[in-house]
């Protein structure tokens, strides 16, 4: 067990924070914001990010990867953190491709992993249904039928669903009551359609409608009323994914919101020297700190394939969404009037930080878990 | 667990100073693998032939040997367990053996503490003598001193305590006002200490004294050692909210002190307060590791209280109490991080500085918690209805409060992250809040 990154991570930390500071800073995301731009992200950067290799980091190298780690993949989220960097990696690399390496078979691994891997295809996970994360609640029915399934429903908040090249679709089917089947639906399928959904991070983000969607069983991924397992822990994937990037933003915040108390002059004196705001900033760097040690923890939980890594995973979406949301508010009323307008950055960090929070399962959905998957 | 018998005060200043890594340098002649496997041999066996079985187990608080006048054993494995320590100079494994220490380096000393590790071997006496003044007494104390104050601490014969705090020199420790007069060949000391963990069972006493009522207050502090039994000194246990504690007053009414009895410079004894916090601060993880702690497990209780099914207000909770456990949890996964990240060679002051404070904050709402999840069963302060564990329960909580206030309080800590942590500025001189 070991909670630091190694000398490796930290390398790979630093040549990302170099390359999206040059390739893709805070200034890049305001400009697709303003542009109203639908796909959310630069292809030409998503196209560099995997030329750097980052979408191998976590699979096995017979498909292209890398075989370094969540502990790697983390340490790159935080750099995309701070520079707020949009990209298909979490919803294609992270969610999908984890799912078809858990889920797939053989040949759907062999033919989809690379794809992922190298930018080719890009997928998206369809899971949610309500207006929270729930994967338990799950209603789009896949009816069988003679020559395959049916599927109809709704699902929501679909990360990257815009313009995918496909989805992958979590569906009850009458294999098993409390089980979920997935199905891999090619863009262009008959009776799908997308909704482009505007959040407050402008980022890509879909409603998926289908309608009398037929598919044959081939388009299966893996057995029917068998996918449970294997998404949890895709989920767990992406949940400690954006549990990073919210540290990473999280941490540019502070240093941002640290300078200002030590630079801005009020009634003569810096504002840092009061004492009420020297508590509520020494607050934040202790919550900042315990929230890196359980991401650490669930970093490492999953790399050694540790038995409570689920817990570890909610543990760490839990404690870095309460650190976050204190310390996303104070940054904001630390900066005081010029903290509320769009000029500074703050705002943007602010408002990933809540799509951030509600993705995958927010603070309090991660609480019950917890407490759910501490008592087994 | 910050243990309560070793509380200092709360000056914010020496609360820094525990920042400063206490010097590591290698003492004595290096040592190759095979010297070191043979070292660890030796001492394994002689361990092992000479630690009682029963004393291979966490110590509870009320079965700890206090060395001093009064020693007390409660059983015959204590008593040999301890005399066979001391005979063999183990009692200060580092120290010179000129003093009655082990002799030992630095290296040595490591093994032999690992194997005690290993063997889980109880501490075989606590001297706060030995953890704090001595290794101060070994970089500042006079020859004569040394030779006189030393011995006696090796062979566990002296129970020391602590005089720092006082009625009006908490958080601001350099308030002093114990004075110590000159009169010739002795000091006259007036006053009062406070919040002395054992004074009432102790032997002797390391104190802050003001020796210079002009000085500029950090200035005219100095480091004295005096009889408890000398004639002036009494001493009065203090009653805590939670009942009895181990806490006393200390009055001090025209006490001699002979000149000899004076620890380093005259007026120097600042600087040599922030030595001995350094020692406290390394005696109180050994401790700790030795303690058996006083921990009780919030969830299992939770479950054993809270009737199921729950109602809402029993969800409520048991959601709280689950935010507590996951807060712990996130604290101890921090210790094993500043452990590893230590280990490694990077720079752990930000997250030792943040310790202290996260630990006795999080004990004092845990128990909150688990009040309000027993009901009444939880405030039970006497008699046969509530179970011990209730009533340990009911003083724990009460006790809590004495952790966010000892050994730097919270808002002291919070001071110390602002400023050697995140480097704010300095509120300007004179300002007014």
């Amino acid at each position: 067990m070991s909670l630091v990154y190694s000398e490796e991570h930290r390398m790979l930390a630093d040549s990302a924070r170099d390359f999206l500071t040059e390739r893709s800073p805070v200034a890049a995301q305001r400009a697709l914001r303003d542009q109203e731009d639908t796909l959310g992200f630069d292809p030409t950067t998503w196209r560099e990010m995997i030329e750097l290799g980052w979408s191998g980091i976590p699979f096995a190298e017979q498909y292209g990867g890398l075989e370094f780690g969540m502990k790697g993949m983390g340490a790159v989220f935080e750099e995309l953190g701070r520079e707020l960097s949009p990209s298909p990696m979490l919803s294609s690399v992270v969610l999908a491709g984890s799912l078809i390496g858990a889920a797939g078979s053989v040949d759907q691994r062999q033919d989809w992993l690379p794809l992922l891997i190298q930018g080719e295809k890009r997928l998206a996970l369809a899971v949610d249904e309500g207006a929270r994360h729930d994967p338990s609640r799950l209603s789009l029915t896949a009816k069988r039928e003679s020559v395959g399934y049916r599927l109809s429903g709704d699902k929501v908040m679909v990360l990257d669903g815009h313009e995918a090249d496909g989805w992958i679709v979590a569906a009850r089917t009458d294999e098993g009551d409390d089980d979920v089947s997935l199905f891999l639906v090619p863009a262009g399928t008959s009776g799908v359609s997308t909704t482009r959904l505007w959040l407050v991070d402008s980022r890509n983000v879909a409603n998926l409608h289908l309608d009398n969607v037929v598919l044959d069983a081939s388009y299966l991924l893996g057995e029917p009323g068998r996918g449970k397992a294997a998404l949890e822990r895709a989920l767990d994937h992406g949940r400690v994914c954006l549990a990073a990037e919210m540290q990473g933003i999280c941490e540019t915040l502070f240093a941002t919101t640290l300078d200002y108390l030590r630079t801005r002059v009020q009634f003569d004196v810096r504002i840092g020297s009061f004492q009420a705001l020297q508590h509520r900033a020494a607050w934040l760097h202790v919550e900042l700190a315990l929230a890196r040690s359980t991401l650490m923890a669930a970093l490492d939980a999953i790399d050694r394939g540790a038995q409570d890594a689920a817990a570890q995973v909610s543990l760490a979406k839990w404690k870095v969404g309460q650190m976050a949301d204190r310390v996303g508010n104070e940054a904001v009323q630390l900066h005081g009037g010029i903290g509320v307008t769009d000029e500074l950055n703050i705002g943007l960090y602010l408002k990933r930080l809540r799509v951030a929070q509600a993705s995958l399962g927010d603070a309090d959905y991660h609480l019950a878990r917890y407490a759910e998957l501490s008592q087994e | 667990m910050i243990p309560r018998v070793l509380v200092h005060p709360d000056d914010e200043a020496l609360a820094g100073a525990l920042r400063v890594k206490v010097d590591d340098k290698a003492k004595g002649k290096p040592m190759n693998d095979n010297d070191k496997d043979a070292f660890r041999q030796q001492v394994r066996e002689w361990l092992e032939a000479n630690c009682p079985p029963s004393l291979r187990t966490p110590t509870p608080e009320d079965e700890m040997v206090w060395g001093g006048s009064n020693v007390g054993f409660k059983t015959e494995d204590q008593r040999l367990w301890f005399e066979r320590m001391r005979d063999k100079g183990w009692f200060c494994p580092d120290w010179p053996k000129e003093y009655g220490g082990g002799g030992l380096s630095r290296q040595e000393v490591a093994i032999l503490e690992a194997e005690q590790r290993r063997l889980r071997c109880r501490p075989p006496q606590i001297n706060l003598g030995i953890w704090m003044l001595g290794p101060v007494l070994l970089e500042y104390g006079s020859e004569e001193q040394k030779k006189r104050l030393l011995p006696p601490m090796t062979r566990g014969e002296v129970r020391w305590c602590q005089g720092f705090s006082e009625p009006n020199a908490g958080s601001d420790l350099a308030n002093i006002r114990t004075t110590a007069k000159d009169a010739g060949d002795h000091f006259l000391v007036d006053g009062t200490k406070i919040w002395t963990s054992y004074g009432d069972k102790s032997d002797w006493m390391y104190a802050l004294v003001r020796t210079d009522s002009q000085a500029p207050k950090h200035q005219g502090i100095s480091l004295l050692v005096l009889d408890m039994h000398a004639p002036g000194v009494s001493v009065a246990p203090i009653h805590l909210i939670s009942g009895k504690s181990t806490f006393c007053q200390v009055f001090f009414d025209g006490v001699e002190v002979p000149k000899e009895n004076l620890i380093g410079p005259l007026n120097g004894g600042w600087s040599l307060a922030k030595k001995l916090l350094q020692h406290e601060r390394s005696a109180m993880s050994k401790f700790g590791e030795f303690s058996l702690p006083t921990h009780f497990h919030l969830m299992p209780l939770i479950q054993e209280y809270l009737p199921q099914p729950h109602t809402p207000a029993d969800t409520a909770l048991h959601a709280r109490a689950t935010a507590c456990a996951m807060e712990e949890a996130a604290y101890n996964l921090t210790v094993q991080r500043m452990g590893e990240e230590g280990q490694a060679g990077q720079d752990v002051s930000g997250l030792m500085a943040i310790m202290k404070l996260v630990h006795t904050e999080q004990e004092r709402v845990k128990f909150e918690v688990l009040l309000d999840a027993m009901g009444y069963r939880a405030l039970g302060w006497a008699g046969e209805t509530f179970t011990d564990q209730e009533k340990a329960i009911d003083k724990a909580w009460l006790n809590s409060f004495t952790q966010t206030i000892a050994g730097g309080s919270s808002e002291v800590q919070l001071n110390v992250i602002a400023k050697r942590v995140l480097d704010l500025p300095d509120a300007p001189k004179g300002a007014k809040p």
